[in-house]
């Protein structure tokens, strides 16, 4: 509890210092008055926020679900090929059939993204399940084919560009109004997750427990591909892919208050968002008035994270 | 009552299970025995649908077990199978109280409360309830899932191996548990390993050997130097105490 009052009474001054900061100057004494920091601010700053922490969150819940459903904590979307699937199906779709309307790029991304994440399901479903490990690094594999495969299809079609902002750099820098409402569908994606947080919990105890309570295992997991695969592809078709944050955010909090996910999902989203929301910051100030990718830096400070984690935590699932 | 036709499984091309045929009463507590590998844990696992049914027929109370649904079947029976690791990082009272999600699905009522407080105080658990299960011992981890069954309050009550890892204190009170509760009319089907435990509680004996049912009766009929020997290839020698046979399996 004390956590969840810390991470959501950190939210309020990030949002409002993402709101405050920027590259153009505005002046806030008559905001009511000036038209142009009218605009901004409601074009502009006040969008990002809320990209950001529609991100942070939905991002943070599916990586909780992605390490559900493969009973495995150190798993997110973004290191098991999920995202490259939706790269893979929007580059798909980019190249055989460029003025398609944006929803069926999403519905290509998605389909693509929740592929990859089946056929990484596939594949570890004959690993020795106290090979803790193995399954992360079979996802790690997997994501580097997928990859493969994308750069040859970005670097043959001429649009390597596009391939390196939504897999190697999230950033939200390009989030107008207008622009990043599809992230919407992935918050909405993330509450679903909420709606079945007890199956999802009763899935982490094992095929056989689920089962005997009663628990439809196939029925759960095909919703938790679906919540995986459509939060990935909404981020990945809106703002690029911004990693370690379903990987970090799940498991200190899972740490501190354990894997009642019905108490514990609404904490990690506040986290993810929280967490996002002080990368971005911190990505528009390093170089100010100039910005790095907000992918950069969680790639930085995730990969710290990360290590860290599997440190501290070395033989549990 | 449990019906089980003609049952046959096998894995790849080895047969684990052969023509079984059994009926299994409620009211009872019946024991699964058998040497390694007999196909106890398969025939429980498939009593309880956590595996498919390749051959024959399977109800509890009526129920087909390949053909009701999940659901509805775990408001009439409960499983504990023999691995459970806890790779989920819950709290004992949290464990113990998914026992009664078949019952709310998600919306816990205060009976639901109370039957977790009941089940974690009959399994010493109560000074545990708030620790995680990664942080307590392997015989409490049991005790916990155990007790998780219990919480189930089913008709039928199917444990494989629930000795494991407890020590001669709990073992013993949770046999003396699950005879109270066949007194109550609930039906147990329960696979153990020492046969003393069997001779002592159960009413009914099944033991199995190569997947076919070798003997079956009262403790009595079944547990005999003849059938035991044969069961395990040695040399038993068994005796009684308190008009119940006592297996001298380790001298």
């Amino acid at each position: 509890m004390r956590l969840a009052l810390i991470l959501g009474a950190a939210l309020l001054p990030l949002s409002l210092a993402s709101v405050m900061i920027g590259a153009a100057s505005v002046d806030w004494a008559h905001i009511a008055s000036d038209p142009q920091a009218f605009l901004i601010v409601t074009v502009s700053r006040v969008p990002r926020t809320v990209a950001v922490i529609l991100t942070g969150a939905a991002l943070a819940v599916a990586g909780v679900v992605m390490q559900q459903i493969v009973r495995n904590r150190f798993v997110e979307p973004g290191t098991v090929g999920t995202a490259e699937g939706a790269a893979l199906g929007l580059l798909a779709v980019t190249v055989l059939a460029p003025a398609a309307p944006i929803w069926a790029k999403m519905l290509v991304a998605s389909l693509g993204a929740l592929a990859a994440t089946a056929i990484f399901l596939a594949l570890i479903r004959r690993l020795p399940p106290r090979e803790v490990l193995l399954v992360p690094l079979v996802g790690l594999v997997l994501a580097g084919v997928l990859q493969a495969g994308v750069t040859f299809i970005g670097w043959q079609t001429d649009l390597l560009q596009y391939v390196g902002i939504w897999l190697m750099t999230g950033e939200f820098s390009g989030v107008i109004a207008g622009r990043y409402e599809l992230l919407w569908i992935a918050a909405a994606a993330a509450a679903l997750a909420w709606f079945a947080a007890d199956q999802f919990a009763i899935l982490g105890l094992g095929e056989e427990a689920a089962t005997g309570l009663g628990l439809n295992h196939r029925a759960v997991m095909r919703l938790g591909l679906l919540v995986v695969s459509v939060v990935t592809a909404m981020v990945v078709v809106s703002v690029g892919m911004v990693p370690f944050v379903g990987l970090v955010v799940p498991n200190i909090v899972a740490r501190v208050m354990g894997d009642n996910l019905r108490a514990s999902l609404p904490v990690v989203a506040t986290g993810g968002a929280a967490l996002v929301l002080a990368c971005d910051l911190l990505a528009r100030l390093v170089r100010y008035p100039y910005e790095v990718p907000v992918g950069t830096v969680l790639g930085i400070l995730g990969s710290v994270l990360f290590l860290w984690l599997l440190h501290r935590a070395p033989a549990r699932g | 009552m449990i019906r089980i036709d003609n049952v046959s499984h096998r894995i790849g091309t080895a047969p684990i299970l052969q023509g079984i045929d059994l009926t299994l009463l409620p009211n009872s507590v019946t024991a699964l025995i058998g040497p390694n590998g007999a196909g106890k844990s398969t025939l429980l696992n498939l009593i309880g649908r956590l595996i498919p049914l390749q051959e024959g027929r399977i109800s509890v109370d009526g129920h087909d077990v390949t053909t009701t649904p999940s659901r509805q079947l775990a408001k009439v029976m409960a499983i504990l199978g023999q691995t459970h690791h806890a790779g989920s990082r819950l709290r004992v009272r949290e464990l113990v109280a998914f026992g009664r999600w078949p019952h709310h699905l998600g919306r816990p009522r205060p009976e639901d409360q109370a039957a977790v407080e009941a089940a974690l105080v009959q399994f010493d658990l109560a000074g545990l309830a708030e620790r995680f299960l990664d942080e307590v011992s392997g015989g409490q981890r049991q005790r916990a899932f155990l007790a998780m069954c219990i919480a189930q309050d089913t008709d039928w009550l199917l444990l494989d191996e629930p000795l494991n890892n407890l020590d001669m204190a709990h073992a013993r009170a949770l046999m003396a548990r699950l005879h109270g509760l066949r007194s109550a009319g609930r039906g147990i089907v329960v696979v153990v390993h020492e046969v003393n435990y069997a001779a002592a509680w159960a009413d009914h004996v099944v033991a199995l050997k190569g997947g076919r049912v070798v003997a079956e009766g009262t403790p009595h009929q079944v547990l005999t130097p003849e059938v035991l020997g044969q069961l395990y290839d040695m040399e038993i020698r068994v005796t009684e105490l308190d008009g119940r046979p006592l297996i001298l399996h380790h001298v």
